[in-house]
């Protein structure tokens, strides 16, 4: 095992990996802006490294200075969460060049999975299903055709994109061009590349996506989670397992995944979109996922303490002989800092802020009572996690805790939580990415 | 003529100033762009006029309800 990991990350994530590090003996070396010095994860960890600065482009996202503060105090690995650098593959690079272990998958893999048409290609060429989709779109010409060929309504998306960040719907003909030109400037905004492509836009489809463990010679399919309630195509709720899909569906889907990505060698997730009876894939995600949690409570693994594992050399055949089983059902929920109206990011100090303990109940925060929630990076106050003997059950939990979860001094989407939860849609396992607009 | 305030729906930093003193803008024009936990949020005129004061530059805190801009009509 490792000696001393540094952690390039902040947040709940940060914390999460701190006690998977602390688990096993191994020293945890935090990162920290200059405004986020009050945050748990800081005091949490063995030792801690200052970033100056506060923009996540001085700091969580300064590959630079992140990997001298990893020389500094002579780390052997890096773990970066997910977001910031998680998926960059020149970050993985550097941190490699400098002696130490990035904990993920090989940069090329990062690289092969990045580029959303390659990704794509990738799995189309190795067998995995797709839904009707474009290359990169590199004229006018080109534009109109592909829309034609794949079928109104069509989704513009950025090649360098993912996580659901700068898509843009064309409904028709005429909204394509004006569609085109606003997907192009927002992706060279967002991602720094203007290129799109276009996929098409399947209204009323279900987000299934596969876990991955992969050592590199072995890779196992640890089940799927449906994250189908979204707003503005960011997930908010998850589940595993998916309801009201065919357990011989979701093995395909899964076997499929696993043979398109012989020698992977890390955590991932394949993304799709389920629509009616077929999967089509969506993006590869080359790392840890907020949502990995639901997965732990079904299998009862500890996927972070098994990704730092399999860095570090040992290998999946002996750390899982056997692929787990799926015990119950769990229910994701992310508590945002937001207005539950607006939807819009609300920051603020946190005068309360009281996370319940219960059985059944699983709450990762990134906050303590009395920190300020910042303007600076993303709004995830919690990930609040029911598990029960089924799904009912695991959402009930799920309500009463964030029913009990005390918040003063931020709006929290808290009451739009519960509201889907108890829904009689959700209740009914009818989910699509359509759900939030329909209920609101 | 009146004097209307424009204000910023949240609290974060200015990313973008789209127009300039002297601007002519219709309603729902962009003038400033806010940015607030990794989104983007416009803050758009509420009604036909001409820009006549900008109160923030770009990479500048703003605070839920803090007045960015005055249109004149």
């Amino acid at each position: 095992m490792f000696e001393r990991v540094l952690v390039a990350n902040r947040g709940a994530v940060a914390r999460r990996i701190i006690r998977a590090c602390n688990a096993l003996d191994c020293e945890s070396i935090a990162v920290y802006s200059d405004i986020d010095a009050e945050l748990p994860h800081v005091e949490e960890a063995s030792h801690a490294e200052r970033l100056p600065g506060y923009r996540p482009v001085d700091t969580y996202l300064n590959g630079e200075n992140i990997v001298a503060a990893a020389r500094r105090v002579k780390a052997d690995a890096v773990h970066p969460g997910y977001g910031f650098l998680a998926e960059n593959p020149d970050f993985a690079r550097s941190v490699e060049a400098a002696g130490m272990k990035f904990i993920g998958p090989a940069a090329s893999w990062l690289e092969r999975m990045g580029e959303k048409t390659q990704a794509r290609q990738w799995m189309q060429e190795n067998g995995f299903p797709v839904h009707a989709g474009s290359e990169v779109i590199r004229d006018q010409t080109m534009l109109t055709n592909a829309a034609a060929t794949i079928g109104y309504p069509v989704m513009l998306k950025p090649t360098a994109g993912g996580g659901g960040i700068g898509m843009i719907v064309a409904k028709d003909p005429e909204s394509l061009t004006s569609a085109y030109a606003a997907a192009t400037s927002l992706a060279e905004r967002m991602f720094g590349q203007s290129t799109v492509f276009l996929e098409k836009f399947l209204q009323g489809s279900r987000h299934v996506e596969v876990q991955l463990i992969g050592d590199g010679e072995t890779l196992l399919a640890l089940y799927e989670r449906d994250c189908s309630v979204q707003r503005r195509h960011q997930k908010l709720i998850e589940e595993s397992p998916a309801p009201a899909i065919e357990r011989s569906d979701i093995d395909e889907l899964s076997s499929r995944a696993v043979e398109a990505l012989v020698g992977y060698d890390s955590l991932g997730t394949v993304e799709t979109l389920y629509d009616q009876g077929r999967f089509g894939f969506l993006e590869m995600n080359t790392r840890l996922q907020v949502e990995h949690g639901v997965t732990e409570e079904v299998t009862g693994l500890d996927l972070v303490d098994l990704q730092l594992r399999i860095a570090s050399g040992d290998r999946l055949s002996t750390l899982l002989p056997e692929r787990p089983g799926i015990d119950g059902h769990a229910v994701e929920a992310r508590l945002y800092a937001e207005d539950p109206e607006s939807m819009l990011p609300y920051p603020g100090h946190l005068s309360v802020f009281r996370v319940p303990d219960m059985a059944g109940v699983r709450i990762e925060a990134s906050y303590r009572e009395g920190n300020t929630v910042t303007p600076y990076y993303d709004p995830l106050l919690a990930k609040v996690i029911g598990k029960g003997g089924t799904r009912e059950a695991a959402i009930a939990r799920t309500l009463i805790a964030l029913r009990a979860i005390e918040v003063k001094g931020v709006k929290t989407n808290a009451t739009l939580l519960c509201r889907i939860l108890e829904s009689a849609r959700f209740i009914e396992a009818k989910l699509d990415t359509a759900f939030l607009g329909d209920l609101l | 003529m009146a004097r209307y305030p424009v204000e910023s729906e949240v609290t974060g930093t200015v990313w973008k100033v789209e127009v300039t003193v002297g601007d002519s803008v219709t309603e729902g024009d962009v003038l400033v762009i806010i940015e607030s936990m990794k989104m983007e949020i416009p803050v758009e005129s509420p009604q036909e006029g001409t820009v006549t004061e900008l109160l923030v530059q770009p990479e500048d805190s703003v605070e839920e309800d803090q007045v960015v801009a005055f249109i004149e009509d």
